[in-house]
This record gives C-alpha cells, sequence and structure tokens, in this order.
C-alpha cells in the first residue's frame, strides 16, 4: 500500500500468499505523525489500575494523574480506591530542587488517609529527567508504615506502551510470593491480563467455578493485594491479552515453576477453546472436568446461537477494520467478525510484536492491511479506499470513523460494555448491528453522495409540497 | 486543607495541563495544527480527553521524544516532526506548545525555530510558526489557553496599522462552540465586523463531512490576526487573569488599541455591562430582539425564584467561568456558599466578592484546590446543588446525593458539551433553566407524591 509516511513504509503490509510477511514494530512513533500511541506510563497504568485496594499514586506534574482519572471501564467488588487520582502535582521548585521531599510526605499523608493495602508509585518523564531517588523513597515508606510501597519505573519517553507492561509486571513481581498460599487447592488458577472491564472477569470466574477450578487471584482486574501477594500458589496462570502481563507470566514460571497459558474470552472459539485448554491441565486431577466443561459451553451456546444467528443475517458481506491497544485482542475480533459472516480488511496494533503480527497475517484473508503504530491520515484513509462498514478502536479512533460514515464499536479499556464471554459475544454482535445497520449512514455525506446541508431531492417532499 | 494548611498530595484535580489549553486555543486558527513538543504520552493523553468532550477528531502532533533526545536535546524531532506537519497535513500555522519535558530538558523553542526557517525557509513555503512556553508545573490549562492567544497574537500580528477602523478583537477564552457562534451573531446584530480569537466554533463543532479534514474549516484567518493592530477596539473576557498573561495587554500596549476587558458576560449584570460596551462601539442602540431577550431573562427569573431562592451552590471549574457563575446564581438568590478553581489565577476572591457584593454573603472561595479540598469542604456546607464540569460527578454530586448541572471542560459524561450556551442573556437563560428544572427534578423525584404539577 502506497503510504502517507514514508518513513513508515515498513509498519504497513498487506497480506499477500505469494510473498513472506515482514513488518516493522515496536519503535519510537514517528514525530509530526500523530501516534495514537501513549506512552510507557500510560502502559503501566492501564495493568495496574485495577488493583483496587492499593493506592496508585503518580509523582509527576498534573496532567499525567489529571488524564488517567477513571478513564477505564475496571470495577471492582470492593474497595474503589483505584478509580480516585492521586498525584504529587509537582511544581516549578520541586523541579528545580528535586520532588522526593514532596513524594515522601505525599505518601505518608495518603497512606494515613486511606489504609491501603499497598502503594504503586509511578514515575513519570519529569521525575526520570531530575533525578528523583524513587526507589529509596518507597523504601523508607514501606519500612516506616509496613506496606509493599512499590516504585514503578514508567518514565513516559523510555520506549512505548510495552515496556510499560514490563515495569508493571515488574512491580507485581514484588508483590507475589510474599503471601501465605495455604488452602489453595491444586486445581487453581490465577487470571492474567484482563481488566474486569463492565465486569468481564466476573463472567469468566462464573465459568471456572461451574468447572470446579478455584481463583486465587485476579491479576489485574478486580485485583487484591492480598491475592496478588499470595497467588504463586496456584496451578496454572491463565494469561490473557499477552502484551500486558506476560512477563509477569514468566517470571513467575521462572520462580515459582507455576506454568502458564495463553488465551482470549473474546468470541466464541476462543472463550470455548480457553476452558478446554485449562480443563485438560487439570484433568489428572480431576477425570469429570471435562464432562462440566463441555456441559457448560453446550448449555451458553444453545442460547446463544440462535440470537447469533438473527443478527448475522445482516451482517453478512459487511467489512471491519480493526485497530486496537494490543494485538492479541485483534486474533479474537477476525474470529468474531467472521462468525457474523463479516470480513476483516485492516487490523493494527499500538504494540504488537512480529509474532503477533504474522499471525495476524495468518489468520487474515490475502489482501488484509496489517499495520502498526497507525495514525488519523493513514487510519481514515484505509477505511476510505477498503469502504469499511465498521472500525473498532478507542476513543481516538471514534471520529475517525463517524466523520466518514462508518460505524465504529468500542474495544479499549474505556468501554463499560462487557464483550468477553458467551455473553460478551451477544453484546459484541448486537453492538456491531446497531452501528453497522443504523440509518443514519444514510444520511452522511460521504456515503450518501449529497452535499453537507443539502437534503436530498425527494420525489415524494416535492410531490407534497406541490399539492400543499 | 487540613486546619487551613493545605494538604501535600493532589487528589482527583480540579484543573488540566498547560499544553491542553494550548493546544485548545491553537485549534481555533484556521489551518492550524497543534504541535506539542515532548514525548508522545502527553500529546495522545491530550487528544483523547478533547475528543471526549468535543467529539470531534482532534489531530495533535508531537515531537514523540524518546530517551535519548530527552538526554541530547529534542531540536532535531521537533524539526522532522514540523516537516511532517507541514508536508502531511499542509498545515498553514503550527503552534508549538512545550511540555514540562522539554522545558526542563531546557530545550529553546524560539532558536530552534529560527534555525528551521534558516534551514528550510529557502526551498520550503513555511506555514506560519508560533510558539508558547508551557511547563505544566507552573501552571494549568487555562494559563496554557491564555498564553497560546498571547503567543499569536505577539508573534502573528503585524505592527504597522495607523487608524483604527479594522474589525473588534473579540478574546473570549475558553468558552463552548456554541458561545462562540453566538458572540459572533451577537456582534453582527450590532452590525460590528470582529475578529474572535482564538474561533472553534467549527474546527472542534464541525458538520458531518465527506471526508476526514485534516485541517477542518474554520478557525481564526491568520490575514485577521495579522491586521489585529487595526482593531478599532479589543474586548477581552477574564477578570481574573493577571494583565501580562493576557493577548489584550499586547494589542493595548503594542498596538494601541483600546481594550475593554470585562468578566465572562453570564448573569444579567455581566450580560448588561457586554451589551453596553457594544452599543458604546457601535454607537447603536442594543437591538429590539436583544431588549426582549433581556426582557425574558429577568420574567424568567420572576417565575422560578421561589424555586431557587436561598439554596445553596456549589461552583467549581475554570477560575474566569467559576466568577461568572457566581454572578448568574447570586443574582437569582442561590447561594454560592462554595467558589472553587485548581488554578492559582492572580485574582479570585476579590472577584467573586465583587460578583457577590450587596447580593448574598461572601461565599468561601478557594483556588489552587482539588477535588478532595472541594468535597471536604462541601460536607460541610449542606449545598444542594452543585454546578461543575463532569470530574465532580462521582466524588462530589453523587456523594452528597444532589444534582450537578454540567458546565464547563471537560464533559465526558453527558452528550453536546460544545452545543452549551453560557454567555450573554440567552446563554444565561439556558444556563438557568436547566438549573432551575435540576432542582425540580430532584424534587419531584423525592417527592413521596410525584406531583405531575409543580
Ligand atoms: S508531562 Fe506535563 S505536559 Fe505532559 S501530560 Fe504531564 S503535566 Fe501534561
Ligand atoms: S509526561 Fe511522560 S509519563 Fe506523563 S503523559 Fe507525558 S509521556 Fe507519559
Amino acid at each position: 500500500m502506497e503510504t502517507i509516511f514514508e518513513e513508515r513504509q515498513d509498519q504497513i503490509q498487506v497480506t499477500n500468499a505469494e510473498t513472506a510477511f515482514e513488518i516493522a514494530c515496536n519503535k519510537d512513533s514517528l514525530a509530526g505523525a500523530v501516534s495514537q500511541r501513549a506512552c510507557v506510563f500510560c502502559g503501566s497504568r492501564v495493568v495496574l489500575y485495577p488493583i483496587a485496594d492499593a493506592l496508585h499514586l503518580v509523582h509527576g506534574p498534573i496532567g499525567c494523574a489529571a488524564y488517567t482519572w477513571d478513564i477505564r471501564g475496571a470495577l471492582s467488588s470492593g474497595p474503589e480506591l483505584h478509580r480516585l487520582s492521586f498525584s504529587t502535582d509537582l511544581r516549578e521548585r520541586d523541579v528545580i530542587f528535586g520532588g522526593e521531599k514532596k513524594l515522601y510526605a505525599s505518601l505518608v499523608e495518603l497512606l494515613d488517609r486511606h489504609q491501603p493495602k499497598a502503594a504503586f508509585v509511578y514515575s513519570t518523564c519529569i521525575v526520570g529527567l531530575i533525578g528523583d531517588d524513587i526507589l529509596a523513597v518507597c523504601r523508607k515508606v514501606t519500612a516506616e508504615k509496613g506496606i509493599p510501597v512499590i516504585p514503578v519505573m514508567s518514565e513516559g519517553f523510555k520506549g512505548n506502551k510495552r515496556a510499560g507492561y514490563l515495569a508493571a509486571c515488574q512491580a507485581m513481581a514484588r508483590l507475589v510470593g510474599t503471601g501465605d498460599t495455604t488452602g489453595i487447592s491444586p486445581m487453581s488458577v490465577n487470571i492474567l491480563g484482563d481488566f474486569n472491564l463492565a465486569g468481564e472477569i466476573w463472567l469468566v470466574r462464573e465459568y471456572f467455578k461451574k468447572m470446579g477450578i478455584q481463583v486465587v487471584a485476579n491479576i489485574t482486574g478486580d485485583g487484591r493485594v492480598d491475592d496478588i501477594r499470595r497467588c504463586h500458589g496456584a496451578g496454572l496462570n491463565v494469561v490473557q491479552c499477552s502484551g500486558s502481563t506476560m512477563d509477569l507470566a514468566k517470571i513467575m514460571q521462572d520462580k515459582y515453576g507455576v506454568p502458564f497459558m495463553r488465551v482470549s474470552y473474546f468470541g466464541i472459539e476462543d472463550m470455548a477453546q480457553a476452558l478446554y485448554d485449562i480443563a485438560k491441565v487439570f484433568l489428572p486431577h480431576d477425570p469429570d472436568i471435562l464432562r462440566r466443561t463441555q456441559e457448560l459451553v453446550r448449555n451458553e451456546l444453545s442460547g446463544l446461537m440462535p440470537r447469533l444467528k438473527a443478527l448475522r443475517k445482516d451482517l453478512e458481506g459487511k467489512k471491519a477494520a480493526i485497530y486496537v491497544g494490543g494485538a492479541f485482542k485483534a486474533f479474537s475480533l477476525v474470529k468474531a467478525f467472521r462468525h457474523l459472516g463479516m470480513k476483516t480488511v485492516m487490523v493494527g496494533s499500538q504494540t504488537g510484536t512480529q509474532e503477533d503480527y504474522k499471525e495476524l497475517a495468518e489468520i487474515t484473508d490475502e489482501g488484509t492491511i496489517i499495520i502498526d503504530d497507525a495514525n488519523p491520515l493513514e487510519l481514515s484513509r484505509i477505511v476510505k479506499d477498503k469502504d469499511v462498514d465498521i472500525l473498532v478502536g478507542g476513543v481516538k479512533e471514534r471520529p475517525i470513523a463517524y466523520k466518514l460514515g462508518v460505524g465504529f464499536c468500542d474495544h479499549n479499556h474505556e468501554r463499560k460494555l462487557a464483550l468477553e464471554g458467551f455473553e460478551g459475544m451477544y453484546n459484541f454482535a448486537l453492538e456491531v448491528h446497531r452501528t453497522v445497520t443504523c440509518p443514519v449512514w444514510r444520511f452522511t455525506p460521504r456515503r450518501s453522495g449529497v452535499p453537507i446541508g443539502k437534503a436530498p431531492a425527494s420525489e415524494t417532499f416535492t410531490a407534497t409540497n406541490e399539492e400543499a | 486543607m487540613k486546619d487551613g494548611k493545605p494538604y501535600v498530595s493532589t487528589t482527583n484535580a480540579c484543573k488540566l495541563c498547560k499544553p491542553l489549553g494550548a493546544a485548545v486555543a491553537f485549534r481555533g486558527i484556521e489551518g492550524c495544527v497543534p504541535f506539542l513538543h515532548g514525548s508522545q504520552g502527553c500529546a495522545t493523553y491530550m487528544r483523547r480527553y478533547v475528543i471526549s468532550h468535543f467529539r470531534e477528531p482532534v489531530d495533535i502532533a508531537s515531537s514523540a521524544l524518546g530517551e535519548k533526545h530527552a538526554v541530547y536535546g529534542g531540536g532535531p524531532n521537533l524539526k522532522k516532526g514540523l516537516l511532517n506537519v507541514m508536508q502531511k497535513y499542509g498545515a498553514q500555522v503550527i503552534g508549538v506548545a512545550t511540555t514540562c519535558l522539554t522545558e526542563t530538558i531546557g530545550d529553546d523553542v524560539g532558536q530552534i525555530l529560527r534555525e528551521f526557517r534558516a534551514e528550510f525557509g529557502q526551498e520550503l513555503k513555511l506555514p506560519e510558526l508560533v510558539h508558547v512556553s508551557t511547563p505544566s508545573y507552573e501552571g494549568t490549562h487555562m494559563e496554557g489557553f491564555h498564553a497560546a492567544v498571547r503567543a499569536v497574537v505577539e508573534q502573528l500580528t503585524e505592527s504597522d496599522f495607523g487608524p483604527k477602523h479594522g474589525p473588534v478583537a473579540c478574546l473570549p477564552g475558553f468558552v463552548s462552540a456554541e458561545d462562540l457562534r453566538g458572540l459572533k451573531a451577537l456582534f453582527a446584530d450590532f452590525g460590528l465586523p470582529i475578529t474572535l480569537l482564538p474561533d472553534y466554533s467549527e474546527s472542534l463543532d464541525g458538520t458531518a463531512a465527506a471526508d476526514y479534514e485534516k485541517l477542518p474549516p474554520g478557525g481564526t484567518p491568520v490575514a485577521a490576526i495579522k491586521a489585529l493592530g487595526g482593531s478599532r477596539a479589543c474586548i477581552e473576557f477574564s477578570r481574573c487573569q493577571k494583565d501580562s498573561l493576557l493577548a489584550g495587554s499586547v494589542l493595548r500596549d503594542t498596538h494601541a488599541v483600546p481594550l475593554q476587558r470585562m468578566g465572562l458576560p453570564m448573569g444579567l449584570r455581566a450580560s448588561d455591562e457586554f451589551v453596553q460596551t457594544l452599543e458604546h462601539i457601535s454607537g447603536r442602540p442594543a437591538p429590539e430582539a436583544l431588549v426582549k431577550e433581556r426582557g425574558r431573562l429577568v420574567d424568567a427569573m420572576v417565575d422560578a425564584h421561589k424555586y431557587i431562592s436561598g439554596l445553596k451552590a456549589v461552583v467549581y471549574g475554570e477560575e474566569d467561568l467559576a466568577v461568572g457563575l457566581t454572578a448568574l446564581l447570586a443574582e437569582v438568590g442561590i447561594h454560592p456558599v462554595l467558589v472553587a478553581t485548581g488554578g492559582e489565577p492572580a485574582r479570585f476572591e476579590e472577584e467573586v466578592a465583587a460578583v457577590t457584593e450587596g447580593l448574598v454573603p461572601m461565599p468561601l472561595a478557594l483556588k489552587g484546590v482539588d477535588f478532595y479540598d472541594i468535597v471536604d469542604q462541601a460536607k460541610t456546607l449542606a449545598p444542594d446543588i452543585v454546578v461543575g464540569n463532569s470530574k465532580g460527578y462521582r466524588v462530589l454530586a453523587r456523594e452528597l446525593n444532589i444534582p450537578l448541572v454540567r458546565v464547563g471542560f471537560p464533559i465526558h459524561d453527558r452528550f453536546g458539551a460544545q452545543r452549551v450556551r453560557h454567555i450573554g442573556y440567552a446563554g444565561t437563560q439556558e444556563l438557568f433553566d436547566r438549573i432551575v428544572n435540576a432542582v425540580l427534578e430532584k424534587r419531584q423525584e423525592e417527592s413521596p407524591v410525584g406531583f405531575m404539577y409543580i
């Protein structure tokens, strides 16, 4: 494809059966290109944010904390400390003389006020620059207050969002292994990389319960510090959204011998596959688990399939473009669209790896555009050229779709609709259906071909007018 | 605030960061792409924030600095980014705002832009390049907004304008897109040509388009900005900011444009002052329709007064907006018991005092506070209603179980923020109706009887 930014040529590829698939990724964003991507801090914040009984203190000037205040849909079944926005709100004198004193005083003040189970202290660009020793401050407060105060080395400029995932995993790894593991069944899992958007973890936990599996910790959605401290006692780590918590799973495997498995809870196949795969792991402990799992899946599907079918008949043959934060989500989305009779013509992400993109190239049809770290110019161009019917993305992608008269599905951290699990597949299908089949597109200038502000010539109207 | 001592930490800030304000202001200039000199994250977060409020594409470019730039300086990336924005967006103006990062590493953006012009000015047609210094550790989004408008006037307005026959310069501050449209209509009613700066009434509230517009239409034309020195007068809305931060001062001091600075025309008296100023400048009386608008507003205030008179309100948000809202509430007998802003403007308490004097008791006026402070105070004041942006919903209004009338920026949990009208008689009327209805709705919902006739 002819690209808009020559320098990004190697980050956009069209799948083609003849030639090998090569794409560049994990690079710094191009200056002046209006990337859809945020920063290292953003990556850390996304991952750790849903730990609901921890205090999340952003050490930096106000913006970094203000922009991340309660913007996500991660729900908690108990404490909601994560939904507040704490900042050291650095001022000029702190930047000149250093912010350690303010950080210390803020921590003490906030810990006394909220009595959290642990605190995470996020380092932002400025802090990296002025060289505050946040490790030392965290150590000091840990000793004084007797709770873990954990630094997250998430200076925004030190890479992209992926580096933030790693920093978050390293921070969590400091908690893991510090709690008592008694009472944990061998048939137990930790849920990694799910953020409990709109309560999705509650759906998944329900499935596990029906299968007879104990959940030790939700990492990170609806997360609790004490659960994470003891989660090394679980029999298996089930990792979703591989990018964000894979590092933690690997650390836990090396250190505590907990095996891990990659899953996705999006879409029918992936959800069912996840449950069967997990069941197989526990088969030696409980030969009946497979039967229970089959029953669960059968029950869920028998309700779901007819409802999906009704929606599918309107969606057959429509085209989708996908642009999400983590590439892993995209795999499931491609399959989910296929279930609805739709075709994916573009798929991209902010943080995909070589392997992710290769896999995407394999599961999509020939001619699909694969794109890394896109921007509005490229996205709008592709949406138009491919004449898609729906764009999947987040808040920043939404106006791109709408301006072009195209439907939109919010599949980012801000969404308030559960899309995981079997029930989630129906929600997804319904949302896609609502937007794609909405009559509003008939009136938008690009689709209707009618210029802005002009009423289309209509015979019926004219006739009525004349009569009058 | 504990025993009058401020807290060290900030919980739920009642302000945003400085470059965001600059980016919004730059979007109000025709053909302008806002450009943040700093790491990628800042620009992306701000885009997301502004998009959620306006529901429009908001392309804010970034120099996307990485670690090595933070060490060796961001100049090369800034230049590369400018070239990309010029070529791919075809920008006529690029508004460069610094971030905390580039301020701290000490990048001299003025100097980098001079080098850029020298390097590329010969072979390429360069856009206008405006730069503004916006470290967030030194101010809020409001100050960033004003600083950007001032930078635009300082850097683009040409000097040799003799007689002051040009359009009236109107510097409205951070109001809604609908307010901007309302202002233009009002000036037209007086037959006064106007240069509105900034003017994002179209660029941040566009029509359905046939294409993704790299440069959305609308905005103050550069030619009009260049000619601002010839304005017959300048009307600037701000009671709270210091003189040296505001663009009107530049027009007055450098170009000898007569400056009329006043509060946001919210409420009856401030709107009267504004209308009188327009009468004075145009030499025409207010048109009949406007006089009737005023009459209807007073009539409505009388009709509704018993529903609201004596109620207590908490007001928060951008400083000038908070003062304007206070004025409006006081005029109808609602006691603003707490007026708060996250910024630290030059004047606040005295302006709150000025607009409430003789009407209601002096409210508690707090600046530099966060929502923790606001909630803390509000709990002891037993307010009946809250007026401010969306961010006070969960921590304040829901907590106290009182209605929140959403005004200002950001409004992320309601639809149509860009079309909310606040200023002039018409804006006051709309706000007033919303306030009264919020009170009635709550009364109705909580009534065991549920009257359908109130
Ligand atoms: S670093 Fe400064 S400019 Fe960037 S988001 Fe944080 S406060 Fe805003
Ligand atoms: S200052 Fe750094 S950490 Fe904060 S938003 Fe900007 S890039 Fe991210």
